[in-house]
């Protein structure tokens, strides 16, 4: 059991390499090097290349590969040069805000869709099933600007009822924060709603029709307590994943959502960066982002690995 | 027989005069399906609008008549006009048309190359798999939209341009899916007695496993193309799509939103159109995983 976690651990660690690799080659591969963003239109041939000397711009990429992973690895992601800062600190509350959408989003969206995907299960094909499924087959299908745009419309300039943009400073604190972003928070649990109630629908009605639960109603146990002790703990074992994957996703669709909202988040910051070619804020992104996606992926594996029963008595014979 | 069991002679012969061939019956389940029908009937009439839609909208989509700027639906323009007086029922109808041509030379170029890696290593395995698998893995994990936006700073928009970068982009991920199938179907009896009578592995490959693998890549293309729209329209929504004077539904989201207050069916025209295209691969995607006989039911949203 411990060796089956340590390997994932270590399959972790060796696809984190292996995505910094990758992540430099691209950024690499933008028209342009740091030291002509920094110069814009003032570049000479000679200021330029003092510039890329001083920068360490002419050593091989190889060199600047370690130097640049050295200092991710112990939290330092380099200066930007465009914006003349830290990319550190660049990230930090736009990172921040980006968790505080995501964290509410999940909160709310998460139980939400696994109760909802119960009941949808439970009642499958009356009424109540038929709207909620058609409702997220919408939302799972459309672009998620078209379902931010919907919402703003329905919301912002019919009801009224909330702010069509988020006028947020990026530092605010975040009781100042969620009321003004009530918005970009249900769009983002819409979306990530559907993905989790339709597997979870699915999995419920699999396993009430499977032998076990109609002995379970053959003795008579009460039907909530066959739902909640034996069908439930079975139906959210593919769940586990299927969260894990929503929140990977979640980390491109929240671009587009900030976007959209024009929140102050890891996101717009991204776009920005990619506009203007500030290489360091990219590639720091880039690796924060991806780390964020190996982690949830490793607890997920893991989770699964201590709850299902069979995969447990499988090592321990093994 | 007639005499002794009489209730036989009501039950109509069903035997098909000649057997059917695979496609047919695929078909004729298809029909069946309410969805799948209303799916292939959006998607052909995309189809005709990307063929034949210049010809049939009622004013220039480029004609900009700052008389008429920001105005509602009306007789003589149908979903109203934009900022700019262009006319928003001409836009919808050909904004489609790159989109729609790039998506589609972009799923047939992701499908052919990664269908064919991936069915090599599910069928080949050791190392090289070890190593490729690795990569796609590391390769998944870089969130989709930084990458896409990345290659699209480094190479352009240009639209065959866009097809490459998608086609190469949307591959990786099927290199996964069809390895998975091949391995599934590696196992299998029909595989394993091919092998056993000694057949070449080309043989094998080509006459027992593709056509196995091929039902799985269809419903995975199908979805890929729509993942792929999603993907196109996104970038150009956030700027990093085709550029102007081209149409394109994205962009007119992005910019119409500013006076969707004053005109919404600016932003509902392209809306419309968009939503209905995806939402018709979706039905046809389901209906067709169902008359193949794969249950998409574990799919993964990635």
């Amino acid at each position: 059991m411990f060796g089956l976690i340590l390997r994932r651990l270590m399959l972790a660690i060796l696809t984190l390499i292996i995505v910094s690799i990758i992540v430099f080659l691209a950024v690499e591969a933008l028209p342009g090097d740091m030291a002509t963003a920094y110069l814009g239109r003032d570049a000479t041939p000679e200021s330029l290349a003092n510039l890329q000397e001083e920068f360490g711009l002419n050593r091989p990429a190889v060199t600047r590969y370690f130097d640049w992973f050295g200092g991710v690895i112990q939290g330092d992601l380099g200066d930007s040069l465009v914006r003349r800062k830290p990319v550190t600190e660049l990230i930090g509350n736009r990172l921040r805000n980006t968790v505080v959408l995501a964290v509410a989003s999940s909160l709310i969206g998460i139980p939400l869709a696994i109760f909802l995907g119960v009941m949808t299960g439970l009642m499958r094909d009356r009424l109540p099933d038929i709207i909620i499924s058609t409702i997220s087959i919408f939302a799972m299908t459309l672009p998620e600007f078209v379902t931010g745009t919907i919402l703003i419309f329905v919301f912002a300039i019919r009801l009224k009822w909330f702010p069509a943009i988020t006028t947020v400073a990026t530092d605010a604190k975040i009781t100042e924060l969620i009321p003004n972003i009530w918005l970009p928070i249900i769009t983002l649990t819409l979306v990530m709603m559907a993905h989790i109630l339709r597997l979870v629908r699915t999995s419920m009605i699999d396993v009430m029709v499977s032998d076990y639960i109609n002995m379970a109603r053959l003795k008579g146990v009460p039907a909530w307590r066959i739902v909640w002790r034996h069908a439930l703990p079975n139906a959210m074992l593919p769940t586990i994943n299927i969260v894990a994957l929503t929140i990977a996703w979640l980390l491109g669709g929240v671009v587009i959502i900030e976007a959209v909202f024009n929140y102050p988040g890891i996101g717009t910051l991204m776009i920005n960066g990619i506009s203007d070619r500030d290489l360091a804020l990219v590639q720091g992104i880039a690796i924060i982002l991806a780390t964020i996606y190996i982690l949830v992926n490793l607890a997920a594996d893991i989770a699964t690995l201590l709850l299902n029963p069979r995969l447990r008595t499988a090592i321990a014979q093994g | 027989m007639t005499v002794a069991n009489p209730s036989y002679s009501n039950i109509k012969d069903t035997t098909p005069d000649k057997p059917k061939s695979p496609a047919g019956e695929v078909w004729d389940n298809l029909k069946r399906s309410r969805g799948g029908m209303i799916g292939i009937g959006l998607i052909i009439m995309h189809f005709v609008l990307v063929l034949i839609g210049p010809m049939i909208t009622p004013v220039d989509p480029q004609l900009m008549d700052a008389t008429v700027r920001r105005e509602m639906p009306s007789a003589e323009h149908w979903m109203g006009t934009d900022n700019t007086g262009r006319d928003v029922f001409s836009r919808s109808l050909v904004g489609g048309r790159i989109l729609i041509t790039v998506s589609l030379i972009g799923t047939s170029m992701a499908l052919a190359w990664g269908g064919f890696v991936g069915i090599l290593l599910g069928f080949v395995g050791g190392r090289a798999d070890d190593i490729i698998m690795r990569l796609v893995d590391a390769f998944l994990a870089i969130p989709w939209l930084l990458f896409l936006l990345l290659i699209v700073s480094v190479v352009g928009t240009e639209p065959w341009v866009q097809a490459l970068t998608f086609g190469f982009f949307y591959g990786i991920p099927i290199i996964r899916v069809a390895r998975a199938a091949t391995h599934d179907y590696v196992t299998r009896e029909f595989v394993q007695a091919a092998r056993a009578r000694g057949e070449s592995k080309r043989t094998v490959v080509l006459r027992e496993l593709l056509p196995n693998v091929m039902d799985v890549m269809l419903v995975e293309g199908a979805m890929r193309w729509s993942w792929m729209l999603l993907a196109f329209t996104s970038l150009s929504f956030l700027g990093f799509g085709v550029s102007p004077p081209a149409v394109d539904w994205g962009r007119m989201v992005a910019e119409n939103r500013q006076i969707m207050a004053l005109q919404p069916w600016a932003t509902f025209g392209p809306i419309i159109m968009l939503s209905s295209l995806i939402i018709g691969i979706n039905l046809f995607a389901d209906a067709l995983a169902k008359a193949l006989g794969l249950d998409r039911s574990q799919g993964a949203p990635l």
